[in-house]
């Protein structure tokens, strides 16, 4: 403030000569800004680069027999049915499961539970827990679901590990949501007489939903493109049928990847690229899915 | 491939009649690619239930080819195939996990007592053969052929081969980068037993990976590599690999089919096998599912890249299968009697 209103008296007497404290701090502004622009340039063209690289392997094997034909041995046979039936299982499975799960723990978190000890530890390990790397959550997936409670290698097992790895970036993701819904809404809401539910449910949740929507969106898109923890908790490796149920064998888009990748024939790599493709459409159609549910709340948002 | 196709059995003599005539033609004329006639049942389009396999990635694609075509005549019937590796799959092969196990060596004394431990018996099938291939970089113009002796010198434990010179003092005082599969992989435990002998390991300074096609990458990306997989990984790849002749005592021999079948590509061309859990094979649709497969196992191994057994193997094995589904067959092992059927 004070060195603004210097240079301004200058300017009023001599003609313009800024000072060498103004060129520095110029300089320092325009170094940073064409950094920042390299930075950008650096993600964009990593991401165009590989996009590049899977859509000119893999256009060419796009096509409805892809869609519809279970895996083959022979290239221009071979398809990704199961595989695609049983990456939407999953996902919808664990939406199912971690949507509710998670938004409760976060209400819970920062509309009911205290400044307490115990909630700051709950606190430090949801956060610990986001940073978990997934395979260890198809170690304990494989124990706790598919050894223990005696599942056996079957989409619920799957769908549950996957619920379990979103679960913290959910409740973190709707915890900060909850957190920027301004407190006047609940004090005005309070004053009128709401109870603590009638204030979180009419209230908060409303207008929290889109931030909420956005963090499951992107933490579930993420399982979905997941394979150590799928191949951990059991994912078939090869399979013909699409699975029937919640006790079904399954398979899933990155483990047909992986699998075709591993073959001699350069044409199942190609296929693989095809595969990407697909699961790349899967996550985009989620992500947009995601993005007009979101809209549609903030539109419907009273303040 | 019209074998298995060529027609539905109806209910009349005639057409019974029939059917045995177009049969012996028909296996006649299948006599080369398989020596085994399959007619599926007429019931088989109302077999279900689940067949599990697991094992090997060599042996994987044969079973998955088998499953593809089983699927087209009794779709009522779930076949899975997983690739944990050979040792990972006889893990819960013994376990009673699964019932067929995919392997690229024979199963281990260590494996065989898990089995008996567990009270699984099992009948083993020859399905096919591969070959190691020994491949180095195309630049690389002074390794033609390598004996079974340098090869052991090379990649044994403790190891004092480092360059090229140490295994001939004409070639050049290069380091030699090496590249192979990893420890749970059938492929490499066959080339220990084949090379070096015994129960014993590698030197570890190597570059392992359970993906065949990155030690594919590996070695033609670096001209000073050497590397062993399986002889579908070089045939895909022979533009950018370098095909090593093996010396077993015989003289300089190159892999290809006919070296590999009748075993002059010697040590390196070894069998591959499916373990069956004797249990499973007492259900229909693992009987029918084994029937299909030693019937077609020889035409689909060409077709995913190996090469078939000689005819008289699926011959004996038939008769195995035949023997253990009527009951009278002996379980390949655990062989003691102590044996206990899982409950």
């Amino acid at each position: 403030m004070s060195v603004a209103g210097r240079e301004m008296n200058h300017a009023e007497g001599a003609p313009l000569a800024p000072s060498p404290g103004l060129v520095r701090r110029n300089v320092v502004g325009t170094i940073l800004s064409v950094l920042f622009l390299l930075a950008i340039i650096v993600a964009v063209a990593a991401l165009v680069t590989l996009l590049w690289t899977i859509v000119s392997r893999g256009w060419s094997w796009l096509s409805w027999g892809l869609i519809e034909n279970p895996p083959s041995r022979r290239p221009e046979r071979a398809g990704l049915n199961p595989a695609l039936f049983g990456t939407i299982w999953i996902i919808g499975l664990t939406a199912l499961v971690a949507f509710p799960v998670g938004v409760a723990t976060a209400i819970y978190l920062e509309e009911y539970a205290g400044h307490s000890r115990l909630t700051r530890i709950l606190q430090v390990n949801i956060a610990n827990l986001a940073g978990v790397p997934s395979v260890v959550y198809g170690l304990l997936g494989l124990g706790v679901f598919v050894e223990f409670m005696n599942m056996g290698r079957v989409v619920l097992a799957g769908a549950l590990t996957m619920a379990l790895l979103s679960l913290p970036v959910i409740i973190i993701a709707s915890q900060e949501a909850i957190r920027a819904v301004p407190s006047s809404l609940r004090e005005a809401a309070y004053g009128l007489g709401a109870t603590r539910w009638q204030v979180a449910r009419h209230h908060v949740l409303p207008a929290a939903l889109p931030g909420i929507l956005t963090g499951t969106i992107l933490s579930i898109s993420r399982a979905a493109g997941e394979t150590a923890p799928l191949l951990v908790v059991g994912a078939a490796g090869f399979l013909l049928k699409r699975p029937e149920g919640l006790f079904s064998s399954y398979t899933a888009l990155p483990i047909q990847v992986y699998q075709w990748t591993s073959r001699p024939q350069a044409e199942f790599r190609e296929l693989a690229a095809a595969a990407i493709i697909v699961l790349l459409v899967v996550l985009l159609v989620m992500n947009a899915t995601a993005i007009i549910i979101r809209q549609r709340a903030s539109r419907a948002q009273r303040w | 491939m019209s074998v298995r196709r060529r027609i539905h059995a109806g209910a009349t003599a005639l057409a019974v009649a029939l059917l045995l005539a177009v049969s012996v033609v028909a296996a006649a004329w299948a006599q080369e690619a398989t020596p085994i006639p399959y007619t599926p049942p007429e019931n088989v389009g109302d077999l279900s239930g689940q067949i599990l396999a697991d094992g090997s990635s060599t042996v994987g694609p044969i079973t998955e080819a088998v499953a593809e075509e089983f699927f087209a005549i009794a779709p009522g019937v779930e076949v899975e195939v997983n690739i944990s590796g050979t040792g990972g799959g006889f893990k819960r092969f013994c376990a009673g996990e699964t019932d067929i196990q995919d392997a690229s060596r024979p199963i281990s004394e260590e494996e065989i007592e898990m089995c008996r431990e567990a009270g699984v018996q099992y009948y083993t099938f020859e399905v096919a053969y591969d070959g190691l291939s020994i491949v180095v970089n195309p630049e690389n113009d002074f390794v033609e052929c390598l004996t079974v002796d340098q090869l052991r010198q090379l990649w044994e434990a403790d190891s004092a081969v480092d360059s090229w010179s140490d295994l001939n003092p004409e070639w050049p005082d290069e380091t030699i980068a090496l590249y192979g599969p990893g420890t749970d992989s059938g492929t490499y435990d066959y080339f220990v037993e084949a090379i070096i002998g015994g129960d014993t390991s590698t030197r570890t300074d190597y570059t392992p990976s359970e993906d065949d096609n990155a030690l594919v990458e590996g070695v033609a990306g670096d001209d000073n590599a050497l590397g062993f997989f399986g002889l579908a990984y070089y045939e895909q790849n022979q533009d950018r690999l370098k095909l090593v002749a093996v010396d077993g005592g015989n003289g300089c021999v190159r892999p290809s089919e006919e070296t590999v079948r009748d075993l002059s590509y010697t040590p390196l061309s070894r069998p591959l096998y499916i373990y069956v859990n004797a249990e499973s094979l007492t259900q229909p649709e693992v009987q029918e599912f084994m029937r299909f497969y030693l019937a077609s196992a020889g035409e689909l191994a060409a077709d995913v890249g190996y090469i078939a057994s000689p005819g008289e193997i699926y011959v004996q094995d038939q008769a195995k299968l035949d023997a253990a589904i009527a009951g009278t067959g002996t379980p390949d092992g655990p062989t003691t009697a102590d044996a206990t059927p899982a409950s």
